[in-house]
């Protein structure tokens, strides 16, 4: 034990007598791993919270095709699917979406048929007259709306409509209701102009998860226009999309890391003349080859360390703290209005300890390799050279 | 061995720091109560993150052609469709060949 400390003593000197290349290496190296960080704790956030949140979302969703489009669905549909034995319900959706010219942005608007229960993450009501709407924060924030207020919408008919504001959601709840404007269904159907025999799908509520894909596979038989999305499809739909492996910003980020890697290998297998006479110098005066591994060993170790602990810190608090002001730009696309989400900080061990694994351990390889090259020639030659 | 004992205690104070930040979000109430009640009541099916186009807005709905719509292999028009991988394959994607006189189970 003790010879470790004094190696590793030893080692800290050697490394604080070349200050400069290593603090370099050091601030690039967490640099690094404070992007790929970032990256991991983002994307698992988001992963994590549209697992969490749609894990109560429709077990089915019947949409109608057309000519492999989207298209409106036969609300007699719903007759059918709920004569199928395993159906507990099955609840008509209205909804569409809604380009505002003056504000340049997309709302989602959302019929609702007037649900009596309270919504938590809902601060007034939910529209309970015809000229009433709830709305998403984004949507507030970019009409610089509150309750009470009124909001213009243009309708199918180019005829401005008047809603006045009964309910707001939470900021709590942006990342699902961000661009959401909820009216009652009589009043959107009247503003999309679509007849009562008709609903944009079908939200079906099964007894038994077990039959969900039983009777997906039935709707499909029954009404071969449908097309059956079930929850473990949207949930699957989120993880593909937010997957580490997938996305534009790991691809960004695998290019610095590659950056990262060769400037790693240069520093660390261009071994200088310096420190080959030194560990030359060592061996002479009686050094073994395992000592003068030991100490690349903790050289590469104190500076892989120290930047992945940095590294993960400035990650945490970049992602969790300051919102990752260094990612969003890319995620928000050209989105016009962007949810200010705040993200529950889970992150996955897992991710965390093949990230630790992909950046200590290819950097120790790359220390101590050449190092053991020198350590095995001449002492005489060494220093000579 | 002032340097080495300091340096260890260093690396000690990083990482219990580290477990601690990443402990904390296991103590955090998400408020999923809340999220799951506004989901299952409004029967919502997919997060606003990207509102620019339908596809990206429910990606979990969008019809399988929607990022292709000019022509097969034609680049995204939206930044935000280069975070979303293919459509996974699902019940929509599956062949499936009944004889006529094949009764459903």
């Amino acid at each position: 034990m003790t010879r470790q400390l004094k190696i590793l003593e030893h080692t800290l000197a050697s490394l604080l007598r070349r200050k400069a290349k290593n603090l370099s290496l050091l601030v690039v190296y967490a640099f690094t791993i404070a992007t790929l960080g970032s990256v991991l704790f983002l994307t698992h956030a988001l992963k994590t919270e549209a697992s969490d949140s749609l894990a109560a979302a429709p077990e089915l969703v019947v949409q109608r095709l057309a000519a492999g489009r989207n298209e409106l669905i036969p609300v007699a549909y719903a007759e059918r699917i709920r004569a199928l034995p395993g159906v507990e319900k099955v609840t008509p959706r209205v909804w569409g979406y809604y380009y505002d010219a003056l504000v340049k942005a997309n709302f989602t608007l959302m019929g609702t048929a007037g649900e009596a229960e309270q919504i938590e993450l809902l601060e007034g009501h939910l529209p309970s007259n015809p000229d009433e709407c709830a709305v998403g924060s984004g949507v507030a924030a970019i009409f610089g709306a509150e309750i009470g207020d009124r909001l213009v919408l243009i309708d199918s008919h180019e005829q401005n409509r008047l809603y006045k504001i009964s309910g707001l959601f939470s900021t709590a709840s942006s990342l699902l209701t961000n661009d959401l404007i909820l009216l009652p269904e009589t009043t959107l159907r009247e503003f999309f102009a679509i007849d009562e025999q008709r609903a944009t799908d079908l939200a079906v509520e099964i007894y038994n998860q077990r039959e969900v894909k039983t009777l997906a596979k039935k709707i499909r038989f029954h009404l071969p226009d449908t097309r059956p999305i079930t929850r473990s499809e949207i949930l699957h739909t989120y993880t593909t999309i937010f997957n580490w492996r997938s996305g534009m910003m790991l691809a960004v980020t695998l290019a610095a890391l590659i950056a990262f890697c060769i400037l790693a290998w240069d520093k660390a297998t261009g071994i200088s003349s310096e420190e080959k006479r030194e560990i030359g110098i060592l061996k002479a005066l009686g050094w073994e080859t395992a000592d003068v591994l030991a100490i690349k060993f903790w050289e590469g170790l104190a500076i892989s360390l120290t930047a992945f602990l940095l590294g993960i810190v400035a990650a945490w608090l970049h992602v969790f703290v300051l919102g990752a002001p260094a990612l969003v730009p890319i995620l928000k696309g050209w989105s016009v209005i962007f949810p200010d989400f705040p993200l529950t900080a889970r992150v996955d061990l897992l991710q965390l300890l093949t990230l630790a694994f992909l950046t200590i351990v290819p950097y120790l390889a790359c220390t101590l390799i050449p190092a053991w090259k020198t350590a095995v020639t001449d002492p005489e030659q060494v220093m000579r050279n | 061995m002032i340097r080495s004992r300091l340096f260890l205690g260093l690396i000690g104070c990083g990482v219990l720091l580290c477990f601690a930040l990443l402990s904390y979000g296991q103590l955090q109430d998400p408020d999923l109560h809340g999220k799951r009640q506004l989901v299952k009541l409004l029967g919502l099916t997919d997060l606003a993150l990207f509102s620019e186009a339908r596809y990206t807005r429910h990606p979990s709905q969008a019809d399988l052609f929607s990022a292709f719509q000019d022509y097969p292999a034609a680049f995204e028009h939206f930044p935000s469709g280069s975070l979303i991988a293919p459509a996974p394959v699902g019940l929509n994607r599956w062949i499936s060949i009944h004889d006529p006189n094949e009764r459903l189970p």
